[in-house]
């Protein structure tokens, strides 16, 4: 287990930097967290993380882009352009969650 | 042991300029075959990586309107069909009438069951998030099949030379 100093906070976090406890995460982290990777968070990347986070609580899992767009309803083009290239890495590193696991 | 290390911030590429890009050319009509160039033509862009999808004889069904909804997966010729009850589906019962019918319907209900699109939302999804679809000239030719035919966002029917424009640098899958 490693940890790091994020916010002044102690937190949990895996070889590539994504939080590994989903308790430790807050929207304050979150933002430092999109920061660190360049995003400035506006009310829909807020939107997109909390439903992340939701799904998260009640799967277990990370959602796929493709579940974003179809249970978040958040359309994958528009999830392209809020955290470009690599969306669904960059949503689960901000909303303290692990990458997604699914292929689709 | 837990040790507290610097904060690390993981790394996304994306100050790499990457040119990165793979050409995926899908040549089968069946169910089954359709789902390999989609998967990772989805799976590419999401890692930030520009896919050109080039459609050719039997995959054209891919994205011919009135096709791309009804592709049939058969058994027949498929020695790793397996049977629901365990045990292999002989050879001599996959082609009776009515076989394709009940493995596209089970195949079809599998691929729902997990959450992945059929074939036709899989390519919007795939449009959507950057890819570009492309037509084989000999292909519509052959099928007598023109642009009308086939889905609106497909690019253009292009021919084996206008390919090698597209695909120059590119990592090249044939499916």
């Amino acid at each position: 287990m490693t940890t790091t100093t994020l916010k002044g906070r102690e937190v949990h976090v895996d070889d590539e930097g994504f939080l590994t406890e989903y308790d430790e995460w807050d929207e304050e982290l979150g933002a430092e967290l999109a920061s660190q990777i360049g995003i400035e968070m506006t009310d829909a990347h807020w939107g997109l993380i909390r439903f992340l986070r939701a799904d998260f609580a009640e799967t277990g899992q990370t959602a796929t882009t493709r579940r974003v767009a179809t249970v978040g309803g958040v359309p994958v083009k528009e999830q392209f352009q809020l955290f470009p290239k690599k969306p669904g890495k960059k949503m689960s590193y901000i909303a303290g969650l692990p990458k997604p696991a699914g292929c689709v | 042991m837990t040790a507290t290390e610097p904060r690390i911030v993981p790394n996304f590429g994306d100050e790499d300029e990457t040119d990165r890009k793979l050409v995926i050319i899908c040549s089968k009509g069946n169910l089954d075959m359709a789902y390999p160039g989609l998967v990772l033509a989805n799976a590419a862009l999401g890692e930030g990586i520009a896919v050109d999808l080039f459609f050719t004889f039997w995959g054209f069904d891919m994205i011919t309107k009135d096709r791309q909804t009804k592709l049939k997966f058969s058994p027949v010729g498929n020695t790793a069909m397996h049977l629901p009850t365990g045990g292999r589906m002989p050879q001599w019962l996959s082609p009776f009438p009515g076989m394709t019918w009940v493995a596209t319907k089970m195949m079809r209900k599998q691929i729902d069951d997990l959450g992945i699109p059929p074939v036709d939302e899989f390519l919007d999804q795939i449009v959507a998030s950057g890819g570009r679809l492309w037509a084989c000239r000999m292909s519509a030719d052959m099928q007598g099949l023109t642009m009308d035919d086939l889905r609106d966002d497909v690019e253009d029917i292009i021919t084996a030379a206008d390919f090698m424009d597209i695909s120059e640098g590119a990592q090249t899958l044939f499916i």
